[in-house]
């Protein structure tokens, strides 16, 4: 398993390169991560504000190193039974009354009731084994022949007492069923876990992974990443838009806009035809960056002046790559 | 990037920053410090901002801690220049140099001969021409030589080991003394008693280079002491906290005490948060169900539901604001607030005189408004016990039962108030436990117009409460035998 990571991973510009060709614009830090988590097969957990790009970034990773994706979403109230296995109950209930007919025709010829016991016990018993097994998410990702993306969505969102379940198959890449043993891993996979905060996680689960906050992106970054996910959007256009979205985050604001917003607002401009940035079209469509009403009201007051900012921002880099 | 062996040396280095970083206020958990190893060895020290971003995903697990890692790496890694004095020798690529190969893991086999040993036997001895060998690095203006052998000398006189301001200058005087400072003082001397005016030329520059060479050791030392010193400071801080009497806080205190409170609640609500099961009715629990319909061929007539079992730790507390117990009210309530946090089914109370129930305010307001609007309510006034027991019974006295804990928090100062024994005898009646918090001493219980002592008998523990130390064990106890 190590030959085949390391030969596609030989340092994190691969990782970085990987990631790029997947759409996923990393900066330095999350290339590095990926790196570090691969070769020291741990999980990264990601933090970071809503629509950074974190569950973006476990779907890159499986496209980069061709690994199916497997995803769990985290919602209070998740057990084991929904996340691991669960046991396929009918088909249990059918078992038994076969069973039931099946001993019944092999023991009509025993003599006695012990001659019957020992017959029974001979009979291998499947009751609970693997047959019987409905693989939830985590156990699916532990049974992948060559190995899997193992997304673990809103961790957060999760309760304490499946945070603690966790660990288990975080730090040793197994789980443990009760009616059938330890099941490992064929080949670990790649954990992401990803957290918007809405709760502290236990240290124990923090000391078991790799930490990576994922923040806004600076201009140069946004500016690729919009280059990347909305190809047909003009140089000047993105330069702007993406000035403008700088700006907006500096604004007190209940909820900053996000790169995923970046991203749609790109999309409604272009579907638009905009060539440039106006206060007309940012004050239409701003509701596509600002999701609370006290924001769009906030951000319609301000779109001349940020506009305009954003204008001659993007105007003066863009004199200046003339020069 | 290769992976570079870990040494002896690398391991030191990487050692010392996770010291630092400790210190800092970076959390860094023996495993975490494994892993950083792994880290390293795998990412290499090549790319300095690699091994800076790696380590900090690592070690660091929030982003502030991201931001002091980051801090105290760059602190760690920088290596200023020695610029000589009137020189105005412009930085050289040299001056980078340090930065990159000039960490001690390098430094003794490159500088070791020179910087340490040498100096100091050698100066003297030698020929007008030759001078020391510190001497010959100044004037060479060898800054690459310079920092590695200051490097090296901190390293053998154990600057890391720093922990007060006062040391600075100790290990500065130290430092210099390795590097062959006798040395050239004596050869300054010398060339400042010789004829020839080129040499006192050369004495001149010398002097001048010694006394800026010695400013760069103190600030070295200084640099060492905000990165190895800022943990003993804050050791020897908190620790003093912990075990001083609430009441000789002052305001100051108050902000770091606060986050020491929250430190423990945050423990404490991990540590026993998971004891209180969510009730999960109408989830069938299959496994049980098939086994109890064996017997009608598994053909489930019987049900059985999945059902953990809850215990809940009914707390009731009665918190004590009026004047007698000002100075740790607010204190007290600080604790309230935390207990309010920290378990689910929890009453409050809070009075001087009059009692309230303060659950609400606590629940829903932060925690400094929520002592604000207490205090204004029924704080500082005088105390009446009996009033107040009065009160709660008949606010919540029906509401006691066997599985309940009552704990009280006050100094038991009635003002010669009627007591009220038979009320608090009927709450330890009601009640499955009765604790009694109080900020006084043991030995003052009873003095002057306490009635403690007359208490005491319906409680099933008092304890005293003076310090964090006290409350955290308190707390502990509390939970273990509530959940």
């Amino acid at each position: 398993m190590t030959l085949p990571t390391e030969q596609k991973v030989p340092d994190i510009n691969a990782v970085e390169a990987g990631l790029v060709r997947a759409g996923y614009i990393p900066n330095r830090q999350i290339a590095t991560a990926l790196f570090l988590a691969l070769r020291l097969q741990k999980p990264i957990l990601v933090e970071g504000p809503a629509g950074v790009g974190k569950t973006e970034l476990a779907k890159a990773a499986a496209q980069f190193l061709d690994l199916p994706l497997i995803r769990m979403q985290c919602y209070e109230g998740l057990d084991e039974s929904k996340a691991l296995y669960e046991w396929k109950y009918g088909k249990q209930l059918l078992y038994t009354q076969i069973l039931k007919d099946k001993l019944g025709e092999s023991f009509r010829d025993a003599e006695d009731l012990g001659a019957a016991m020992r017959r029974l016990n001979s009979v291998s018993d499947i009751f609970y084994s693997f047959d019987f097994l409905e693989p939830r998410p985590l156990l699916r990702a532990l049974q992948q022949q060559g190995g899997a993306v193992l997304l673990v969505d809103e961790i957060d969102k999760a309760d304490e007492e499946f945070e603690a379940f966790l660990l288990e198959i975080l730090s040793d890449y197994q789980v443990t069923i009760p009616e059938i043993g330890t099941v490992g891993a064929i080949t670990p996979p790649v954990v992401l876990l990803t957290s918007n905060n809405t709760r502290d996680l236990g240290d124990a689960m923090k000391r078991r992974c790799l930490h990576l906050h994922i923040g806004y992106p600076d201009q140069k970054l946004e500016e690729r990443i919009i280059d990347s996910r909305v190809p047909g959007v003009s140089e000047v256009l993105r330069k702007q838009l993406v000035a403008f979205v700088q700006q907006l985050r500096t604004v007190d604001l209940r909820k900053l806009p996000s790169v995923s917003e970046t991203i749609d607002w790109a999309r409604a401009l272009l579907l638009l035809h905009a060539n440039e940035l106006d206060v007309e079209t940012v004050q239409d469509t701003i509701n596509v960056l600002l999701k609370f009403e006290g924001d769009v009201n906030t951000g319609q007051r301000r779109a001349a002046e940020l506009t305009h900012k954003a204008r001659r921002e993007a105007g003066g880099e863009a004199a200046q790559a003339a020069d | 990037m290769s992976a570079i062996a870990p040494s002896a040396q690398t391991n030191e280095v990487i050692l010392r920053l996770l010291r630092a970083a400790r210190g800092n206020g970076v959390r860094v958990s023996v495993a975490e410090a494994i892993d950083a190893f792994h880290t390293v060895a795998t990412v290499g020290y090549d790319d300095r901002q690699a091994l800076k971003d790696s380590l900090s995903l690592t070690i660091a697990k929030t982003a502030e801690e991201k931001a002091l890692f980051e801090q105290c790496f760059d602190l760690y890694f920088r290596r200023e220049a020695i610029a000589l004095s009137g020189a105005g020798l412009p930085a050289r690529d040299g001056a980078e140099m340090p930065d990159g190969e000039g960490t001690p893991a390098q430094g003794p086999s490159a500088k070791g001969g020179s910087g340490g040993g040498d100096g100091q036997g050698n100066g003297m001895g030698t020929g007008q021409g030759n001078g020391s060998a510190l001497g010959r690095m100044l004037m060479a203006r060898d800054e690459v030589g310079l920092a590695a052998a200051m490097e090296v000398a901190a390293e053998e006189v154990g600057v890391s080991n720093i922990s007060l301001f006062t040391q600075t200058n100790m290990y500065a005087r130290r430092i210099l003394d390795r590097m062959g400072m006798r040395a050239l003082e004596a050869e300054i001397e010398r060339l400042r008693l010789s004829e020839n005016p080129a040499d006192a030329r050369l004495a001149e520059a010398l002097e001048a280079a010694r006394a800026d060479l010695i400013a760069r050791a103190r600030g070295f030392v200084e640099r060492q002491l905000a990165l190895f010193g800022a943990e003993t400071r804050r050791e020897i801080r908190e620790g003093a906290l912990r075990t001083a009497q609430l009441s000789s806080l002052d305001r100051r205190d108050f902000e770091r005490m606060h986050a020491l409170v929250r430190d423990m609640a945050k423990r404490i609500a991990s540590k026993y948060g998971r004891t209180r099961h969510r009730d999960r009715k109408g989830v069938l629990d299959i496994r049980r169900t098939l086994r109890r319909n064996m017997s009608f061929d598994a053909i489930p007539f019987r049900t059985v539901w999945k059902r953990e079992k809850i215990d809940k730790p009914k707390v009731m507390a009665i918190c004590d604001v009026s004047g007698s117990v000002a100075q740790v009210a607010r204190f007290l309530l600080m604790f309230l607030y935390m207990l309010t946090d920290t378990m689910r089914d929890i009453r409050s109370f809070a009075f001087s005189a009059d009692l309230i129930e303060v659950s609400d305010i606590l629940e829903r307001e932060d925690i400094e408004p929520a002592i604000v609007k207490i205090i204004e309510a029924v704080g500082f006034r005088s105390t009446n016990y009996g009033k107040a027991l009065e009160d709660f019974d008949n606010l919540a006295m029906s509401d006691l039962d066997r599985k309940t804990t009552v704990i009280i928090l006050g100094d038991a100062r009635g003002n010669r108030n009627e007591a009220r024994v038979e009320l608090m005898e009927k709450i330890f009646n009601r009640s499955s436990r009765v604790i009694w918090l109080n900020p006084e001493h043991r030995a003052s219980w009873g003095t002057g117009d306490s009635d403690m002592p007359r208490y005491v008998p319906f409680c099933h523990q008092a304890y005293t409460c003076g310090t964090i130390a006290h409350l955290e064990r308190i707390v502990h106890d509390l939970l273990r035998d509530a959940a």
